[in-house]
């Protein structure tokens, strides 16, 4: 049911043909008190155009903004629903923002009312006044502690949309001027402004409009399938784009359930309730949940145990194949299926995946071997490529085009091109229509030919035809012979070993490319415990002949994997070394997030690095490192050179 | 069901008044001729140094102990020995220094086990879990869940308290109290061993049960800051004896409390 309507070019024309067509279907689930409460798609339209009269006659006019701060709760959405039903733009803010960052989103949107959830809210907006002279009024919707506070500029949701439900009741005149405003409503108009979480500067306010909005959404929702039957779990940040496209947006497309979970806390349980049909995860997510599994089978008893482990290992084997209805022996199909009736089941059970036709993950780089056990126990994960500015979707993987490292082909209708330098750059019908208020940066953001520039470098995959992010465009560089040279893609390569813990990739302007790493203690370390290696510090462990082979075979993997695509080939690592001491926060060597700082271990290792190119068998190097207790004392060692084969490109090799 | 003790009091009244109370185990004397009032809506706060006798006052008014000499006015209602079942019937409710829950219980379950006093279908009923005991029970549980979603502990509900943290064991126990909907609450170091973050959560929930229950708090806290902030009236108890009465002000600037907090040179 993914084909809009002819003539429902807005969310509110959206809402009324939902409510015509699937009025008895639920739109919205919350959990509150320990219960589910439902809403159906009619009910959802009462309460919204009772909310929207409230408002309007609280003073909310066509064309302005109203902010919404808070976690995913029905009355927000509805805020979000009755804002664009007058017309205004909810501009939606994250609700775990510091005042400051709230007061900076909320003056430059020029908020003259803001929907809230609760007294935090209300007490962070209120602590920063005095920076939003353009604030008028709040109205909340969790009404604790809130009895002795000024109600003179708040109000309860719940009597707003009482008081617009008796304005419509007592006068016809009312609804009409409700219906005319609904009409009024053109596709062009701004929908939502999206701020940017502002890892790169100050936050930017993305706008979008009706019409582009849910021409995306339609088109992924076609694409994926989504239809009045499914079910998400609204558990991520609200003011998120990806929680406004593919719960609200596709939710209002397809007329699919929204559930809210009963507080953020409680998201994974909710999510075991409500068993959702479409799921997002980012990796991070993913992984958290394998580890808790991974951790719970170790206090099993012996034999479940040992089930899990032996079906597993068939999944690993056979799962991803029948996912992807490719030819699998009747033996590893007969075992699949015993497994699917023991372990798979009921873990994905455990997980609330039972009944999740379609799950995406997207944000970062994910590991294949994470990747290929969710898809291993038949949950149809799949990756996407996005950003705020795209309304998210820019490629996504069609169901049987499943790859760990790549993010998919052009969603239907967006446009796809790799410019000189490598950076991704696009055109589709969700693109924003620009930065709110700041037109330098909308110029900034777009090509003179109207595509959008997204900052990432990548590059068509020749084999699949997919697209493959590697890094940041800014962060890529070239080796002397013009060969691009990504830093992250190559470290995160290798940090998906498990015994590798930090990478530092060098090559830019440089003859071939060279890693400098850290091996995980904690990984590499039992290892040495189960093979009888004996150290007594990280540097000695890391200076190992057997840790120096192990990391050789992972390094010999990745320069393979590298091998393979003809663009990444000549990036192939010549020379590695493992570093005398862990990369510390400390020592300012990474940042508080993790983060490796390039220039500072540049600068820092320069006799390693020295090294490295020129042909040395080992090194001397001495550091300063910062103890905890912030005395300083110098660690000096002699680090060991490793040269790697590498591998001969694809072309060659079919020479 | 059993009539509440006593009239019912309106706010600012006089709720509680203990009168020139005296304890002694053996020849130690925790409590002697100690007086003081609880009125009605406040937060009223007993402090002192250790074994200044805070505690045995506490289990004075609940009833566990008994007084040789002295009496308690209760809702209007004067006695000098009251059993522990009494004031919890009565309305008095309280949590404990050391958390005392039942730790294979769910926290749900130690919560619906504050609703016990106000269940009234025949065991038989509850036995079968049917008729006029199903009922009730969902009935016992909507407020056990408001109290949940009120100290907002949704995401533990199913979780055997014995697993939690302490910091929220003493949330539990602090709904299990609520779960009696007292008229008279008492705290016994609701904040002890918490870190300051957990602290100023609690702070939040005491404030919070005052305002939106109405319930009338007495709570025992050695943390000055906490004291000061969340309390209408403080008595300060030394050596069993009162040595001050007043506000949050009074207190700060009374010399006999400096001297009992900090010592004096003799």
């Amino acid at each position: 049911m993914a084909n809009a309507a002819p003539g429902a070019d807005t969310f509110s024309k959206l809402l009324v043909r939902n409510a015509r067509l699937y009025g008895a279907r639920p739109a919205m689930r919350h959990k509150d008190l320990g219960i589910w409460q439902s809403w159906t798609w009619s009910q959802s339209l009462e309460l919204v155009r009772a909310y929207a009269v409230g408002l309007h006659r609280l003073g909310v006019k066509r064309g302005e903004t109203i902010a919404i701060v808070g976690a995913n709760r029905p009355k927000l959405y509805w805020s979000v629903m009755a804002a664009q039903m007058l017309g205004a733009i909810p501009v939606p803010v994250y609700a775990d923002a510091v005042a400051d960052e709230l007061a900076y989103v909320l003056a430059h949107a020029d908020v003259r009312f803001a929907a809230v959830e609760d007294q935090e809210q209300i007490d962070k907006i209120q602590s920063v006044m005095q920076r939003l002279p353009k604030l008028e009024f709040m109205v909340y919707d969790e009404k604790r502690g809130l009895r002795d506070y000024d109600h003179s500029r708040l109000r309860s949701m719940d009597d707003v949309i009482e008081d617009g439900r008796k304005a419509l009741a007592g006068d016809p005149a009312v609804a009409a001027w409700l219906d005319n405003e609904i009409a009024s409503g053109k596709g062009s108009d701004p929908s939502i402004i999206l701020y940017t979480s502002g890892t790169t500067g100050t936050s930017k306010g993305v706008v979008l409009s009706n019409e582009g909005s849910i021409h995306a959404a339609t088109d992924t929702a076609t694409f994926d399938k989504l239809n009045e039957s499914d079910v998400a779990l609204a558990y991520l940040p609200l003011a998120w784009v990806g929680d406004h496209y593919l719960n609200y947006a596709q939710g209002m497309v397809s007329a699919f359930c929204m559930a809210c979970p009963e507080n953020a806390d409680t998201a994974m349980q909710d999510l075991r309730e409500i068993g959702p049909t479409f799921y997002f995860a980012p990796p991070r997510t993913l992984e958290l949940l394998l580890t808790r599994v991974m951790i719970r089978m170790e206090d099993a008893g012996l034999i479940k145990r040992k089930l899990f482990h032996y079906f597993i290992d068939v999944a690993r084997r056979y799962g991803e194949r029948i996912l992807n209805g490719q030819p699998v022996p009747i033996t590893g199909r007969l075992l699949y299926w015993l497994g699917n009736i023991l372990v798979y089941g009921p873990l994905k059970n455990v997980l609330g995946f039972s009944k999740v036709r379609v799950a995406y993950t997207a944000g970062e780089a994910i590991g294949p071997d994470l990747f290929n056990f969710y898809r291993s126990i038949g949950l149809n994960l799949k990756q996407l490529y996005g950003q705020t500015e795209a309304f998210l979707y820019v490629t996504a993987q069609p169901d049987g085009e499943i790859y760990s490292d790549t993010v998919g082909p052009a969603c239907p209708n967006v446009d796809i091109r790799i410019a000189d330098n490598g950076e991704v750059q696009f055109k589709s019908p969700g693109m924003f229509t620009g930065y709110f208020k700041d037109d330098a940066k909308t110029a900034e953001a777009m090509t003179p030919d109207g595509y959008v520039k997204t900052g990432d470098a990548g590059f068509f995959d020749e084999k699949t035809g997919h697209l493959k992010i590697i890094d940041r465009a800014k962060d890529v560089g070239r080796l002397k012979d013009g060969t691009l040279f990504p830093p992250k893609y190559i470290e995160n390569k290798l940090k998906f070993y498990p015994n590798i813990r930090e990478v530092v990739a060098l090559g830019d302007q440089r003859d071939f490319v060279a890693v400098m790493l850290n091996i995980d203690l904690t990984a590499v370390g039992s290892w040495a415990e189960r093979n009888n290696v004996v150290y007594a510090s990280y540097q000695e462990l890391a200076g190992h002949p057997l840790v120096y082979d192990m990391i050789a075979k992972h390094v010999a993997e990745v320069n393979r994997s590298l091998a393979a695509d003809k663009i990444m080939a000549g990036a192939q690592i010549k020379r590695f070394l493992i570093l005398h001491k862990e990369l510390d926060a400390d020592d300012g060597e990474l940042t508080r997030t993790q983060k490796v700082r390039r220039g500072f271990i540049a600068e820092r290792y320069a006799p390693l690095i020295k090294a490295l190119y020129d042909g040395s068998r080992e090194a001397d190097i001495s550091t300063e490192v910062t103890f905890e207790d912030g005395r300083k004392g110098v660690i000096s060692a002699r680090v060991k050179i490793r040269d790697m084969q590498t591998e001969p490109p694809p072309m060659e090799r079919a020479a | 069901m059993r009539a509440p003790i006593g009239p019912e009091v309106s706010a600012g009244d006089v709720l509680l008044s203990v009168e020139d109370v005296s304890l002694s185990f053996g020849g130690v004397k925790a409590v002697s001729n100690v007086s003081f009032d609880i009125r009605k809506g406040e937060i009223r706060a007993i402090i002192g140094p250790n074994g200044a006798g805070k505690t045995s006052m506490l289990n004075i008014i609940n009833g566990f102990y008994h007084p040789q000499q002295g009496h308690i006015t209760f809702r209007g209602k004067t006695r000098s020995k009251m059993q522990p079942h009494e004031a919890a019937y009565g309305g008095i409710a309280r949590t404990f220094q050391n958390v005392a829950l039942f730790r294979g219980m769910t926290a749900l379950d130690n919560i619906m086990a504050g609703r016990t006093l106000k269940m009234h279908s025949n065991f038989f009923w509850q036995l079968l879990r049917h008729g006029p005991a199903m009922h009730e029970e969902v009935k016992h549980r909507q407020r056990v869940e408001e109290i949940i979603d009120f100290l907002k502990i949704q995401e533990i509900r199913r979780v055997p308290v014995g697993r939690l943290p302490y910091g929220l064991q003493k949330r539990v126990e602090l709904g299990r109290a609520l779960a009696m909907e007292p008229d008279l609450l008492l705290l016994d170091e609701p904040m002890a061993g918490m870190n300051l973050e957990e602290k100023e959560d609690m702070s939040r929930f005491v404030l919070d049960v005052n305002d939106h229950y109405g319930t009338t708090i007495a709570l025992i806290e050695h943390d000055m800051g906490v004291v000061m902030d969340l309390s209408d009236r403080v008595v300060v108890l030394d050596h069993g004896i009162k040595i001050a009465d007043g506000t949050p002000n009074e207190i700060k600037g009374n010399q006999a409390v400096i001297d009992a907090y900090l010592g004096v040179a003799h």
